[in-house]
């Protein structure tokens, strides 16, 4: 095996492409395999976090179905929808952004990247009104609650779940705007090629979970309730 | 030449002579990304940690002494038994073995140069230190009075400042996932050419359960503490009653962290025992395979025992006969490393060196600390003797003469590799003796008083408990006069201790094969191992 | 009395006390079994194998399949019985005789309260007969509580907006004390109570005459239910302070609350106190006193009030 010798230990990481890894990887290989696992796991953590929410949405869901039933006729199934055709809408952009940068196509890559955030905007717009509506009618949970005429009281509760879910969901669109925005900033500087896209895969797999958990979210609040 | 790590080619330059000197300054400590230095940081924080608790836990003590008001009034009581318990938890016990050790020694044990992710490594860093500073701010505020477990609706209810220690909780989860994370993916991708999975040492092993454990449990935590702020903070009735909520969900979320939570603390632990052992005894463990595979069998199934907490809350007796079922079950992998342990020493070469008495204390003082998770698990006793002082001596046994003991046994293992220099023998023993006589006379009488019926976070108790209580306090104080002396020579030992040699007690894994203190890139060769972590005979050689 | 207290465990004053005693007892002796395995191996072992010379390097054995079987085996085994040992005794302990007598029990920051079948309340005292299956039905008011009777070993969360019930079948007349097991603030501890078992003829003279007291003078109706609601485990009328002030000589006295407010006590600030102690503290004192409101009717408190204006 060759050995890198040659880079002292200290020197920061070199950032042509080509070379990109860091001194404690035997090889680029090892680098993209590492952090590949890397996001792998935290995605997994993101699962889980969901996974709380949706296990209490379940119980509570079990004990007053007629409640749920009840308080999520007053979503905005129409909202919701085009909200989720926008999300998959931006997973397809994310997808092709990715796959232009791995066919070191700079332009395109900036364009798909671009689109993605302007949808994930679009979402968050929609979501804006949307919450406007909610707290309008006083559906905002716990002390803030003033809404009248539900038969069921435990309506509280649902939507004390639904904007937990859709707040934590938002939160993440959030970040992957963020995440995004970082990606359109190196691929501006012509950080990424066909030998190393990593980030930019990264990002995509971080959105395309984001996605995913608005797929489970969306029928469970609007649609079955 | 260590001929044990096969040169491949030699690194030019190694500036300064170890990773302690190769840069000076604050700012140095302070944004490095060596995993050894932010090891050391970690050990500080940790012992300073350690240090508040026990404080904390000499007041508890001290309150206790007499029934009835001895120096603190109820509500200051609840505050520093709340503060003692997040602080020994969140801020001590979880992030001591993997943060500390584990950072330094992940890398070396597998041969690389860093963890994979060295600046994740550094925030991670951060966050607990941030998570620590967030959580002790409550402090300022008086302090906040629920118990380290957060029970609804008490915990809404109370005027105490809950929300920052919960948010500190929360920040200092992230950083144990991002500790896990790193180790997950050091183990994997950057073991040393020629280290497959059955060559590490089995401190790796237990490491890499404990970060699976860290990455699947934590953020359940995460989202049950942020709703438990939501709770406070706009009331959204999930967890309380009075809206339909269900403060029993609460503690079945609580204790699905908890419950694994526990195993994150034991099981580093358990990898330190396994070494020590090997290595005071020369002696390849016993059942190597077998003490791995356990170490994974008590990650997955201790997520399916969180209920074994909830016996008398109410929840179905189904529920409760199989959270009781599974329950005996994880013990039977404690019990398979236990007899790996014994097993290993028959036929070895043992020496009574300072780790190996912290080794065998842990086998006796664990024995005693699982065998009552047995009382507690059985369904009808644990009726009785559940929230009494027999779970507080429970849980101080394998928490304190578990995960504490085995700590404080690779501290005294690892010490002249970290830093270099040798402690004082003689006054270690002494520490190790006041720490073990001290340990049992705080808390064995605490089984007989919690079996006697007294109830636990008891600011007040009834006269028939005083002689325990009393006994307790006293031994209290034999525990803190052994960590007064172990402090004292630790200190002494960093400023004049004899320089220790690469490899003092005979040690065959890679760790021994470089300078004590390692240099910055860890090895001066690039690693190949060649011959297994127990292989005592090649590394006698090497040293000799 | 017949239930003797033991090195662990307090006496067996209940039917399903004996049969936890049994359970505590097996696993007390598979652990001590074990533990002296561990330990007498462990010491042997050292003992037996410590190093003689520098250099040597023992190779003992790696594997031994059987032993291992074994040493996994028989664990498993035993934990099997353990389990199944405190499941029957825990699926009696769920489900009460028919015939039980029906209390039902309320919980709240720091007082327990027990109200039987003819409506009888009564306050930090439980009354029961002696060899007759009762049944608690139990919920709280604020936090959660938790219902627990050492000598009876037996123990459950008392949960707000829930139902939870225990019961218990006392073997013997006398008296158990009564602790809440789940932290629920301030007073937690002092959150005490008092089971008195009596014989049935007893016990069913207690419960007709409680309703009894409506007739009496009021200061003297007041001592009765100054004890009856249980004040008196708090305070005196001696003059000794105990969790909270005395009430010799209380009426008329000049009190400084915890704010440093000065004030003399009236009729006006005994009313207060019973019916929201923690609205003015008296300095010195945790503000631990449990909110009467609801418990006394006016009747009641101008009764104590009566009665405690008599303690000079
Ligand atoms: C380091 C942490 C740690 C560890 C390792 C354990 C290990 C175990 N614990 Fe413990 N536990 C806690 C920390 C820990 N616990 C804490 C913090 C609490 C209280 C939290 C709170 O309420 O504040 C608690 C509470 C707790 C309860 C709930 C008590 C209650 O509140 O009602 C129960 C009940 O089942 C329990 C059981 C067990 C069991 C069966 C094991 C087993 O894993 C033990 C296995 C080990 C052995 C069995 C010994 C060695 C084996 C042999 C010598 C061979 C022979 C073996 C057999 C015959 C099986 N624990
Ligand atoms: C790792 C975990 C850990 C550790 C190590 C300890 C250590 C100790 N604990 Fe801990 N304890 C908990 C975790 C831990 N505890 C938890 C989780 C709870 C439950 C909280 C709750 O109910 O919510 C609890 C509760 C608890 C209680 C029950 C309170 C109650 O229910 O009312 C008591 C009472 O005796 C107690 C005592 C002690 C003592 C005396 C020590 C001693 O061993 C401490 C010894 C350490 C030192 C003395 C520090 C060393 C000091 C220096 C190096 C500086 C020198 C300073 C001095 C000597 C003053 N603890
Ligand atoms: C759990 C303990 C407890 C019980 C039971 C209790 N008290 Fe108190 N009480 C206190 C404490 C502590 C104080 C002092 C702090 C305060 O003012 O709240 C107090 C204060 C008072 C005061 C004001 C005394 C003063 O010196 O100013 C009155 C009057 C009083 N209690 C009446 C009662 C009556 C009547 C009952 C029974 C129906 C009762 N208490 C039951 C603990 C208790
Ligand atoms: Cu009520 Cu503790
Ligand atoms: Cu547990």
């Amino acid at each position: 095996m060759i050995n890198q010798s040659a880079r002292a230990p200290s020197e920061p990481a070199a950032v042509t492409p080509k070379f990109h890894f860091a001194h404690h990887f035997d090889s680029a290989q090892t680098q993209f395999e590492a952090n590949k696992l890397g996001i792998w796991l935290f995605l997994v953590t993101e699962v889980l976090l969901f996974g709380g929410l949706f296990g209490a949405f379940a119980v509570f869901r079990s004990w007053y179905l007629p409640a749920f039933v009840e308080a999520h006729h007053h979503l905005d199934k129409v909202m919701g929808s085009v909200n989720t055709v926008v999300l998959i809408c931006s997973s397809l952009t994310m997808a092709l952004a990715v796959r232009s940068s791995q066919q070191s196509k700079k332009g395109s890559t900036a364009f798909f990247l671009a689109s993605t955030i302007a949808l994930a905007c679009t979402f968050l717009v929609i979501k804006y009104f949307e919450y406007s509506h909610k707290i309008e009618h006083g559906l905002l949970p716990g002390k803030l609650w003033h809404a009248e005429g539900f038969v069921y009281p435990q309506a509280k509760i649902f939507f004390g779940l639904y904007f937990m879910m859709t707040g934590i969901h938002g939160l993440h669109v959030l970040i992957g705007i963020g995440l995004i925005g970082w990606a359109f900033l190196r691929n501006s500087r012509s950080e990424f090629s066909s030998s190393y896209y990593a980030p930019v895969e990264g990002v995509g797999l971080y959105w395309h979970l984001v996605d995913l958990i608005w797929i489970y979210l969306f029928p469970l609040l609007y649609l079955i309730g | 030449m260590a001929d044990t790590a096969a040169v491949v080619g030699a690194v030019e330059d190694a500036r300064g002579t170890n990773y302690l000197n190769a840069e000076r300054g604050i700012m140095s400590w302070l944004t490095t990304l060596d995993h050894k230095r932010i090891a050391i940081m970690y050990l500080a924080s940790i012992l300073v940690s350690f240090a508040i608790g026990g404080v904390l836990a000499m007041l508890v003590r001290l309150e206790l002494l007499t029934p009835g008001r001895t120096i603190m009034d109820a509500d200051t009581y609840n505050r520093i038994f709340t503060l003692h318990g997040v602080v020994m938890i969140f801020l001590f016990i979880i992030p001591a073995i993997p943060s500390a050790l584990g950072n330094f020694l992940v890398p070396l044990l597998v041969g690389a140069k860093d963890v994979a992710f060295p600046r994740l490594n550094l925030l991670s860093l951060y966050l607990y230190w941030i998570g620590g500073v967030v959580a002790l701010y409550a402090l300022v505020h008086g302090g906040s009075d629920t118990g380290w477990t957060f029970y609804m609706p008490y915990s809404s209810k109370t005027a105490a400042p809950v929300i920052s220690t919960v948010l500190g909780a929360f920040i200092m989860g992230f950083s144990s996932i991002l500790t896990g994370l790193n180790f997950i993916v050091t183990i994997h991708k950057l073991r040393a050419k020629g280290m497959g999975w059955f060559d590490m040492p089995l401190f790796l092993w237990s490491i890499y359960a404990t970060s699976i454990i860290q990455i699947l449990a934590t953020p359940v935590l995460g989202i049950t503490l942020l709703l438990l702020v939501a709770e406070r903070l706009f009331g959204i009735g999930i967890f309380s009653a009075d809206q339909g909520g269900d403060p029993v969900l609460f503690q079945h979320f609580f204790w699905f962290y908890s419950h694994p939570a526990v195993y994150i603390m034991i099981l580093p632990g358990m990898g330190v025992i396994s070494e020590l052992i090997a290595v005071h005894s020369r002696r390849r463990p016993f059942g190597y395979k077998a003490i791995g595979f356990s170490s994974v069998a008590i990650a997955l199934l201790g997520f399916l025992v969180w209920g074994h907490h909830m016996f008398v809350s109410g929840q179905s007796p189904v529920a409760s006969a199989v959270f009781s079922f599974l329950t005996f079950f994880v013990a039977i992998p404690s019990g398979v490393k236990m007899w790996n342990w014994l097993a290993t020493l028959y036929k070895g070469s043992i020496v009574l060196t300072v780790p190996m008495l912290y080794a065998l204390a842990f086998l006796f003082l664990f024995s005693i600390g699982g065998l009552t998770g047995l009382f507690l698990g059985m369904l009808a006793v644990n009726v009785h003797l559940t929230d009494t002082y027999f779970v507080v001596a429970h849980f101080h046994y394998v928490m304190m003469g578990g995960t504490l003991i085995a700590f404080l046994g690779g501290l005294h293992h690892w010490w002249p590799k970290l830093f270099g220099k040798m402690y004082d023998e003689k006054l270690a023993r002494i520490a190790w003796a006041l720490v073990v006589i001290g340990f049992n006379a705080t808390f064995f009488v605490q089984f007989i008083m919690g079996a006697r019926g007294m109830p636990r976070r008891y600011y007040d108790y009834l006269p028939k408990y005083q002689f325990f209580h009393a006994f307790s306090t006293v031994g209290s104080w034999i525990l803190g006069a052994g960590f007064l002396v172990m402090l004292y020579y630790l200190l002494i030992s960093l400023k004049n201790g004899a320089p220790a040699t690469k490899n003092p007690w005979g040690g065959a894994s890679l760790e021994w094969q470089t300078a004590s203190p390692p240099i910055t890139e860890n090895f001066e060769h690039e690693v190949e191992a060649v011959h297994g972590p127990y292989d005592f005979e090649a590394a006698l050689k090497g040293n000799r | 009395m017949a239930g003797q207290d033991t090195f662990w465990l307090p006496r067996a004053g209940s039917t399903i006390a004996k049969e936890v005693d049994f359970g505590w007892n097996l696993v007390l002796t598979v652990s001590a079994i074990f533990f002296l395995i561990v330990v007498g191996a462990m010491i042997y072992l050292v003992v037996r194998y410590q190093r003689r010379n520098e250099n040597e390097v023992p190779h003992g054995p790696e594997h031994n399949t059987k032993l291992e079987v074994v040493w996994t085996g028989i664990p498993i085994a035993i934990v099997m019985v353990l389990f199944a040992v405190g499941f029957k005794t825990f699926l009696s302990m769920a489900v009460a005789p028919a015939e039980s007598l029906e209390v039902s029990v309320t919980a709240e920051r720091w007082l327990w309260t027990f109200t039987y079948p003819n409506g009888t309340v009564s306050v930090n005292e439980l009354r029961a007969p002696v060899n007759q299956p009762v049944k608690l039905v139990m919920s709280s008011k604020d936090v959660i509580h938790s219902f627990y009777v050492p000598d009876f070993r037996i123990k459950k969360d008392v949960v707000p907006n829930q139902y939870t019930t225990t019961w218990f079948e006392a073997t013997e007349a006398g008296e158990a004390t009564l602790m809440c097991a789940e932290y629920c603030g301030t007073g937690h501890s002092a959150m005490l109570g008092k089971i008195v078992i009596q014989q049935p003829k007893e016990f069913q003279d207690w419960l007709d005459s409680a309703g009894a007291d409506a007739k009496l003078p009021p200061a003297e109706a007041g001592a009765k239910l100054f004890v009856k609601m249980s004040c008196n485990t708090c305070h005196t009328t001696d003059g000794s302070p105990k969790t909270g002030p005395t009430f010799k000589g209380v009426f008329g006295r000049t009190e400084e609350m915890s704010d440093g407010q000065k004030l003399q006590v009236d009729e006006q600030y005994i009313r207060e106190s019973i019916e929201t102690p923690a609205a003015k503290v008296v300095k010195g004192y945790q503000p631990v006193m449990p909110v009467f409101k609801g418990l006394l009717n006016q009747k009641q408190i101008d009764a104590l009030i009566a009665y405690i204006k008599t303690l000079k």
